[in-house]
């Protein structure tokens, strides 16, 4: 909290004598450091989020530009499967879920808790990431063959690398909770990286709305 | 002294115990480490200027060559892939690889200085972007001087740039190498907004912030989010090439413009970014060489958050030859006629300042004021193509490349001229000579204008773009040779200027700390400043801190003797967005090589990938996740400050 | 054909006549806003102390100086009334000149290569299909509608005099429209940068009055003259052999599509996309060293006899 008392000089800054006293910030109590939530590490997390969301949004940008300008038939598969599709898109969600689980372990001194939430979201980022491997070997198109293709492989595949270095990110959280680096108070790697796994899943529904979801609604049939 | 969570922090003024216990905790360590470790954002920034200006200069060799090659018709100094191959380099270079990083440079050297603040937000991540720059722009000339530069014109438009076209290694050169260099920007972008929203010095709430912040802060927010679009699209281009997708091809249903889109949402934006910034140079040092504040400082402010958001809703009017149907291409051309508006208020502004104030002419002034003609001259040029019937016989034609350097040279290297003779004496504690400097001005003048302004002519007389030769009888011949000469004058001009900068730094006039007595909080400390730059955090009161006394106004006065003094440790302070009030205590980050690392495992991963040698790119990756592993480590003397009960 | 065939500041068809005033008015606009910000610029700047350095601007004091919004005010109500203007004809323009006119006369279909032009007359129609390159006939007076088609990278078409610039995209289909007013030749270009020849793929129109354009299009629809002489004769064989590889010529063996078609070779005025005037000493230089004249060109150089050569010239030049 700032006070600001005229408790300067009298004078003014650059020295002449005009009756305007210098205004003075003499805040108490100020945090050293990130604190809680509060610290520039998550505003530079939240530029980070800004620029990868614009990375995905010319992603399906292209997807639906593609898609308009194309004869009918671009669709590889005018109904897609939604049989691994939905499952793994729960299962991300949740994943989701028990990140936040181990946030809250974290800001209540729980480290089991912590270390439980982060542990399963972590094995459960990486069923994600298992399962949408299993589904790319199981398509009958491979990344050269069409645009459709190319665009379905490149926009899962950028997704998927979010997730690869989200389940990295999971995994630092982990050790370092374990090794008892974080406090309520001091743990803004642990809310940084929390929103970052939460950003990536978001992106999912997305991608998952665009190409799991739109061919059912007539787009590019 | 006991660690603690929450301090009040001592206030103080200055004195010699103080600030040489400042100077111990900022000074950059000596010898290797701290040249390739220092964070000191005034070091970066003096690196970026320097790098950027051997650009301008490569660049700059590129074109004389070119237009020897085009002083007259069916020369043949220049083979047709040679000439291609320059004027494509020419375009990257001085687009991507200087143009840009000038005005970053420039903003990392000042902006601490003119917030009050003891150094960026993220200072570690500031000498990333910097090694990042000079690592993708060694990539990207590695390219060109092996023969492998890139040949389809800076903005290499599919099919042309596919491999069925161009087999050789000039376009994965291009589109890695502009990957590369995307995440310099990226980053640099990122660390700018949180700056200037997050770090500034009590008080300077935003209405106090200098114009200078505006004009970069605002191109920092719009290239984070346009800048993937051109990596996106480079990548897409690089794996049509090398692995067989069809994102741009038609025959595998891919829409080549779909390239043109993705590169023009970013590009368009992008020119905006480059000029910005160098608006708001002008704009905080047109002012001082006027005795006066800056006229309609908050309309200029507006403007340029005005002209950068509709400037993301013009991009199709570098595509209104391909086709488009009707409705799409009027929307687009009233919108690139609207952004005339915003884009004129700066000038209506500089001009008012002029007349309202009571010049005087140095150097800088020169260069500050004779940009707003060329602004004007880039701008009416600009103008006439937004006018979508009009662009029709204009585009592509000598026309627009008179235009684009008109708003380039114009409103970029002008005010980076100007700007050196402003600051010089601020980074390096001499003064520039001033009889040099009207020499080297008028010399630069009047080359530019007798290079430039008949190109006017020649497109207008329909002289095509990227031509390695042109036939005589065309009625081109005597204009190319004007342009021609024109060019080499403003080389010489360059080259004084570059002598003027040599000779000053070895004996110029010493400088104080105030020589221009000029207004902003950079001014207020030595020349050059110390590495803490403020002894004592000031606390700001008003927009020209330095002039207040003499601006009349009944406020408060800011504070620069008493203040925060902040000398625990390497620290700074942190305020709210809005109102910059103090919230928080930062530690800044003591000299450190991962940046350094990081840079080195990113060029080899992409050096892999050039070579599709996946070991090499393997190895750059895990050096690269090492160095951020290490980077991010957390504290754990922080996490042992809890206060004990 | 005018001392500056590609410029753009006179019009002579419909098209480009409605695009030329637009372009003149933002012209003298733009000329007459330098001159009044110059002339500001120049009024404010004499004002100045001169032979300033650090010292002379110390010396003069710091004022706060009158507000000056209004200033600002003034210059963008000025400013509005040229935007405004420019606007609203601009959409005017673009209404007029989008085109393609609801009833052509003739329709061709013009495909850009590199680096040369193909064009197709009546395409739709076997039996009044033909092919030429590079030289564009139409009948004075008469809406010509052109379909545009990318071959393989992009190209854009451009015919100052007659119309703006449309591209040629893979993939797509573009339509530019031209109406010349008069009879003349107008010089076109490539104008989007198509590879390392970009400088060298021009074209002509050529504008007749409707009997001439008949005749001509009468003439076109011909197949090749039979050879006359041994020499023809000796010549036709090479040229089935040899150039018919990439060339065609109608109504003989040489049947290719990648390259122009030669039926007609003769009554164009121009070799290689107007690089060339078509004179028998170019023409054999062409064939022998396309790439001493147009490195890169996909036409390679044919390493001929001189009598090989003797023989494809006379033959060549029997294409009226």
């Amino acid at each position: 909290m700032i006070d600001a008392t005229a408790a300067g000089t009298g004078r003014a800054a650059d020295g002449a004598p005009h009756g305007r006293s210098a205004v003075l910030a003499q805040p108490r109590d100020l945090p050293v450091g990130p604190m809680g939530r509060k610290g520039l590490g998550l505003w530079g997390v939240g530029t980070l989020i800004a620029t990868e969301a614009a990375l995905f949004s010319y992603l399906l940008f292209a997807y639906y530009y593609t898609g308009a300008a194309a004869p009918p038939g671009w669709l590889l598969e005018s109904h897609p499967s939604l049989r691994l599709a939905v499952p793994n898109t729960i299962i991300l969600l949740v994943s989701s879920g028990f990140a936040w689980y181990g946030e809250t372990g974290v800001l209540r001194q729980r480290r089991s808790r912590a270390l439980t939430g982060f542990g399963l979201a972590l094995v459960l980022g990486t069923l994600f990431a298992v399962i949408q491997g299993f589904e790319w070997h199981q398509r009958p198109f491979r990344l050269g063959e069409s645009s459709y293709a190319s665009l379905y492989y490149i926009t899962t595949g950028f997704h998927i690398a979010h997730v690869l270095i989200g389940l990295l990110v999971l995994a630092a959280i982990f050790l370092w909770t374990a090794l008892d680096y974080f406090s309520p108070r001091r743990r803004l790697s642990v809310s940084a990286g929390v929103i970052y796994w939460h950003f990536v899943d978001i992106i999912w529904l997305f991608i998952f709305t665009t190409y799991y979801i739109s061919p059912y609604l007539g787009f590019g049939r | 002294m006991r660690a603690v969570d929450f301090r009040s922090p001592t206030i103080g003024s200055d004195s010699p115990e103080h600030a040489a216990r400042l100077e111990r905790l900022w000074e950059s360590s000596r010898g290797l480490k701290g040249f390739l470790g220092t964070v000191d954002h005034k070091q970066i920034g003096i690196r970026y200027i320097i790098t950027a200006f051997i650009f301008l200069a490569l660049g700059g060799i590129e074109a004389l060559l070119m237009r020897l090659q085009l002083a007259g018709p069916n020369l043949s100094l220049l083979t047709p892939e040679q000439y291609n191959e320059l004027f494509s380099t020419h375009g990257m270079t001085m687009i991507f690889l200087y143009a840009s990083p000038i005005l970053s440079g420039f903003s990392n050297y000042l902006w601490p200085l003119l917030l009050g603040s003891r150094d960026m937000a993220f200072p570690r991540l500031n000498a990333l972007s910097y090694w990042i720059y000079l690592a993708s722009g060694i990539f990207l000339y590695v390219g060109f001087l092996t023969g492998n530069g890139p040949n389809d014109g800076w903005f290499n438009y599919v099919p042309y740039a596919a491999r069925d076209y161009n087999p050789g290694l000039n376009e994965d050169f291009y589109s890695l190498g502009m990957v590369f260099l995307g995440i310099s920007t990226t980053i640099g972008a990122a660390n700018f907004i949180v700056t200037a929203l997050r770090t500034r010095a009590p008080g300077m709430s935003l209405n106090r912030l200098p114009i200078l912040i505006w004009g970069t802060l605002t191109a920092s927010a719009a290239n984070l989010v346009v800048v993937p679009a051109v990596s996106l699209a480079f990548f897409m281009l690089w794996l049509d090439r090398q692995f067989g997708t069809h994102f741009f091809d038609p025959a595998g249903g891919g829409q080549p413009l779909l390239w043109q889109h993705l590169f023009w949402i970013f590009g368009h934006p992008w020119v905006y970014a480059i000029v910005l910034p160098a608006m708001g140079m002008v704009s905080q040092g047109l002012p001082v060489f006027c005795r006066r504040p800056l006229v309609g400082y908050a309309i200029v402010a507006l403007s340029t958050v005005a002209t950068m958001v509709l400037g993301f809703g013009v991009w199709v009017h570098h595509m209104f030859a391909t086709g488009l149907p009707g409705l799409g291409l009027s929307f687009f051309s009233g919108a690139s006629i609207a952004i005339v508006f915003p884009s004129a208020v700066a000038v209506f502004a500089w001009l008012a300042t002029i007349w309202l104030g009571r010049p005087v002419i140095t150097t800088a002034f020169l260069y500050f004021s004779s940009m707003i003609l060329m602004f004007v001259v880039g701008g009416v040029s600009g103008f006439m193509t937004a006018s979508v019937p009009v662009d029709w016989q204009l585009t592509d034609t000598y026309f627009v490349v008179a235009h684009i350097h008109y708003v380039l040279i114009g409103i970029n290297v002008f005010p980076v001229l100007g700007a050196v003779y402003y600051w010089f004496p601020k980074m390096t504690g001499r003064m520039m000579d001033e009889r040099l400097g009207r020499w080297n001005f008028w010399i630069t003048f009047i080359g530019f204008n007798l290079a430039f302004l008949p190109m006017h002519v020649t497109g207008l007389l329909g002289m095509p773009r990227r031509v390695y030769t042109y036939p005589d009888g065309m009625g081109w011949d005597s204009l190319n040779l004007i342009t021609t000469i024109g060019s080499f004058v403003l080389a010489a001009g360059i080259l004084l200027f570059l002598f003027n900068v040599l000779k000053s730094l070895r004996s110029g006039a010493i400088a104080d700390a105030n020589p221009w007595d000029a207004p902003t909080l950079e001014w207020s400390v030595p020349s050059p400043p110390p590495p803490y730059n403020f002894a004592v955090i000031p606390t700001v009161a008003s927009r020209y801190p330095l002039w207040e006394g003499r601006l009349g106004g009944r406020g408060s006065a800011t504070s620069l003797d008493r203040g925060m003094l902040l000398e625990s440790g390497k620290e700074t302070v942190a305020t709210s967005s809005m109102d910059a009030t103090p919230d928080m205590i930062v530690e800044m980050p003591e000299d450190t090589t991962a940046p350094f690392a990081l840079s080195i495992g990113t060029a080899v991963l992409f050096v892999g990938l050039l070579l599709k040698t996946w070991t090499v790119a393997v190895i750059g990756l895990l050096l690269l996740s090492a160095a951020t592993l290490v980077w991010l480590w957390p504290r754990r003397e922080l996490r042992e400050r809890e206060a004990r009960p | 054909m005018s001392g500056v065939p590609l410029s753009y500041l006179h019009a002579a068809g419909q098209r480009a006549d409605t695009i030329l005033p637009l372009t003149w008015f933002t012209l003298i606009v733009s000329i007459l806003v330098c001159i009044i910000i110059a002339a500001l610029l120049w009024s404010g700047v004499r004002r100045a102390r001169t032979g300033g350095g650090a010292a002379e601007t110390r010396a003069v004091t710091v004022e706060p100086g009158a507000d000056g919004g209004r200033w600002i005010s003034l210059g963008l109500l000025i400013s509005a009334v040229p935007l405004l203007a420019t606007l609203i004809w601009t959409m005017v323009a673009i209404a007029a000149t989008s085109g393609p006119p609801a009833h052509p006369g003739l329709t061709l279909d013009v495909t850009g290569h590199q680096w040369w032009w193909e064009v197709r007359y009546g395409a739709t129609e076997p039996d009044q299909s033909f092919e030429t390159a590079n030289e564009i006939h139409i009948p004075v007076g008469v809406p010509v509608l052109i379909r545009l088609h990318g071959g393989d990278v992009i190209h854009s078409f451009w015919v100052p005099a007659l119309t703006g610039k449309t591209d040629t995209i893979p993939g797509q289909t573009n339509f530019s429209w031209i109406e010349a007013r008069q009879p003349g030749r107008y010089r076109g270009q490539c104008t989007e940068y198509c590879g390392s020849q970009h400088a060298h793929m021009g074209l002509e129109v050529v504008a007749q009055p409707p009997a001439d354009f008949e005749r001509w299009r009468a003439a076109q629809l011909l197949p090749a003259r039979a050879p006359r002489t041994s020499a023809e004769q000796r010549g036709l064989a090479v040229v089935e052999y040899r150039c018919g590889l990439c060339h065609e010529v109608r109504g003989t063996q040489a049947g290719a599509l990648a390259a122009p078609d030669l039926t007609h070779l003769m009554s164009r005025r121009t070799l290689a996309a107007g690089l060339l005037p078509n004179t028998p000493g170019n023409l054999v230089g062409w064939i022998e060293n396309a790439q001493d004249i147009k490195p890169g060109a996909l036409m390679p150089n044919q390493a001929l006899t001189g009598e090989q050569l003797t023989d494809v010239q006379a033959y060549l030049e029997s294409l009226q």
